[in-house]
């Protein structure tokens, strides 16, 4: 092999490598929900979790990575559906040839491209499981799963990678805390708006009432599984085995998560009394995905604080959510949107070449917000138009009386664990206050 | 013929079990329970929200036993069951009709 040869066999094998990594987020996800959820739901939220990639894998090959990653308009890719069309990867830049030139960058085959791509696909999609947790109707989350990962997914991600019109305007979002982790969130968002809050959640009066998870061991691996993938996520978007490139940003996106789970412990402690354990996996998971956006843009020391200051946002934004009757079983929106939209300002304001923070003046900061607002305007409206045909057509919400009996006997006719008699919390664990 | 009925705390029923042994207390049977006493449980908190968990987890051990063992054993539970805080739980001591051994169909005290 000469040089160029071992250079694509290196690369491609980083990316596919990275992509397991990333394909392995759907169990940390999984233990994550499952775990803060109910055990009286833990089949379906495993069920949904485990079916959401399958999903997302038919629909991102038939039509979203052609909208993402096609030729077309600054808008919408409008090419290379189902993989189809001209393509000489891995040739790059201007040796390439073939449809999907927004991806000309990187120099692995295609199938390396979509395969990376997908897993990110995935882990859009997967956010929204957790927000809707323990009341949506199992067909109405595949059909949602497939037509985010098909339409609404791909517009955002087309805008600032596929070579639309935010890429175009110096939009920098390395590896997706908008086009991933914000677009799981607003998706998510708009769901709990049209679903409403969990049966029992609020007493009579409007007073929040804990409905605590069933496995606190299940969440906190499944976080520490979702730390793991973060090593492919971030890292394996530099899409070639670019040692100093990886090595940084692996870097960046531990410092950021230890920042993250560190602030996150402490606000705990000091607002709420006590160092909650969710809020702690909640925190570190807010770092992560903060320095999604900037990994590969800042310092090391400014991924600490972005991670510390992603830890003190998600704790404040668990109660907000709470407060306002927005009930997220997980914290998926404090840790996904809220952290999503922070990590993706925080380019501009931290970025070593062009941050506010860093002389580089208001400019990308501005490219950032607008980033931001667009791309989480056309999701919400999208996501809601999606989850209001739903719900008009085939509903999304399961009964009163399938929820309080538990969704794993009435959606999946089973239950996760036969044998046990469960303290339904509600009934035997706690008082109707 | 006495049933002692005692409910203490879990991770206490051990030593509990030791000291009925000791004053001669043959067999018994120990059933996890659920339950509140005046102070109606304790408080938890989750994600930032207190709530009431009104059952708390207790033990209940309870040993049929000869009318002369039933002081010592009251008092075997008081010495090994009781940390002088709340929630140490309780001791029942009712009157027992009758006990039949299903193996050999002895009555009485011969069954005990």
């Amino acid at each position: 092999m000469d040089l160029a040869q071992t250079k694509v066999a290196l690369d491609t094998l980083w990316v596919v490598v990275a992509a397991c990594l990333v394909f392995f987020m759907n169990a940390g996800f999984a233990m994550l929900e499952t775990g803060l959820c109910q055990a009286k739901n833990a089949v379906n939220i495993l069920a949904k979790n485990f079916i959401v990639f399958a999903v997302s894998s038919i629909a991102f090959w038939v039509i979203g990575f052609g909208l993402m990653f096609g030729d077309g308009t600054s808008l919408v890719g409008l090419s290379g559906f189902m993989l189809g069309g001209a393509d000489n990867s891995p040739a790059t830049g201007d040796a390439y040839q073939g449809v999907f030139a927004s991806l000309n960058w990187t120099g692995v085959p295609l199938a390396a491209k979509f395969f990376f791509q997908l897993v990110f696909a995935g882990t859009a999609a997967t956010i929204v499981s957790g927000v809707v947790a323990e009341r949506i109707k199992f067909l109405s989350f595949i059909l949602f799963s497939f037509f985010l990962v098909a339409l609404i997914y791909p517009v955002g991600g087309h805008w600032a990678w596929g070579g639309g019109w935010l890429g175009t305007a110096g939009f920098k979002d390395f590896a997706g805390s908008t086009v991933v982790h914000s677009v799981g969130g607003w998706a998510a968002l708009t769901g709990v708006m049209i679903l409403g809050p969990r049966i029992g959640k609020y007493s009579s009066t409007g007073k929040v009432q804990p409905i605590p998870g069933h496995n606190m061991s299940f969440a906190t691996l499944g976080t520490l599984i979702l730390w793991l993938g973060w090593f492919g996520f971030n890292p394996g978007s530099t899409m070639a085995a670019d040692v100093a490139a990886i090595t940084t940003v692996a870097l960046n996106t531990n410092m950021a998560a230890a920042g993250g789970c560190l602030a996150a412990t402490a606000v705990a402690w000091i607002v709420l009394g006590k160092p909650d354990l969710s809020m702690i996996l909640n925190g570190t998971l807010a770092g992560l995905v903060a320095i999604t956006a900037p990994c590969a843009f800042v310092s090391l020391g400014s991924s600490v604080i972005i991670g510390l200051l992603a830890g003190v946002l998600v704790v404040f934004a668990v109660l907000f959510f709470d407060r306002v009757k927005l009930d997220d079983p997980v914290g998926a929106l404090s840790v996904h949107l809220v952290n999503g939209a922070f990590g993706t300002l925080a380019v501009g304001l931290f970025a070593t070449d062009g941050g506010l923070f860093t002389g580089g003046g208001f400019a990308l900061t501005l490219t950032q917000i607008k980033g931001i607002v667009a791309v989480g305007a056309f999701t919400a409206v999208a996501s809601a138009v999606v989850w209001y045909a739903l719900k008009v057509t085939i509903g999304i919400r399961v009964t009163p009386e399938e929820e309080r009996e538990g969704l794993d006997t009435g959606e999946h006719g089973m239950e996760a664990y036969p044998g046990f008699t469960a303290a339904p919390s509600g009934a035997l664990q706690m008082s109707k206050a | 013929m006495k049933k002692l009925e005692a409910i203490v705390r879990p991770h206490l029923m051990d030593a509990v079990k030791n000291a009925l042994q000791e004053v001669g207390v043959v067999g018994m049977t120990v059933t996890e329970v659920k339950g509140f006493g005046r102070q109606k449980g304790h408080t938890e908190t989750y994600r930032g929200s207190e709530y009431k968990v009104e059952f708390l987890p207790k033990v209940k051990i309870e040993v049929a036993l000869p009318d002369e063992l039933v002081d010592q054993a009251v008092e075997a539970v008081l010495k090994t069951a009781a940390t002088g805080k709340f929630g140490d739980g309780k001791v029942f001591v009712s009157s027992l009709e009758e006990v039949v051994r299903i193996r050999t169909g002895e009555r009485g005290d011969a069954a005990l």
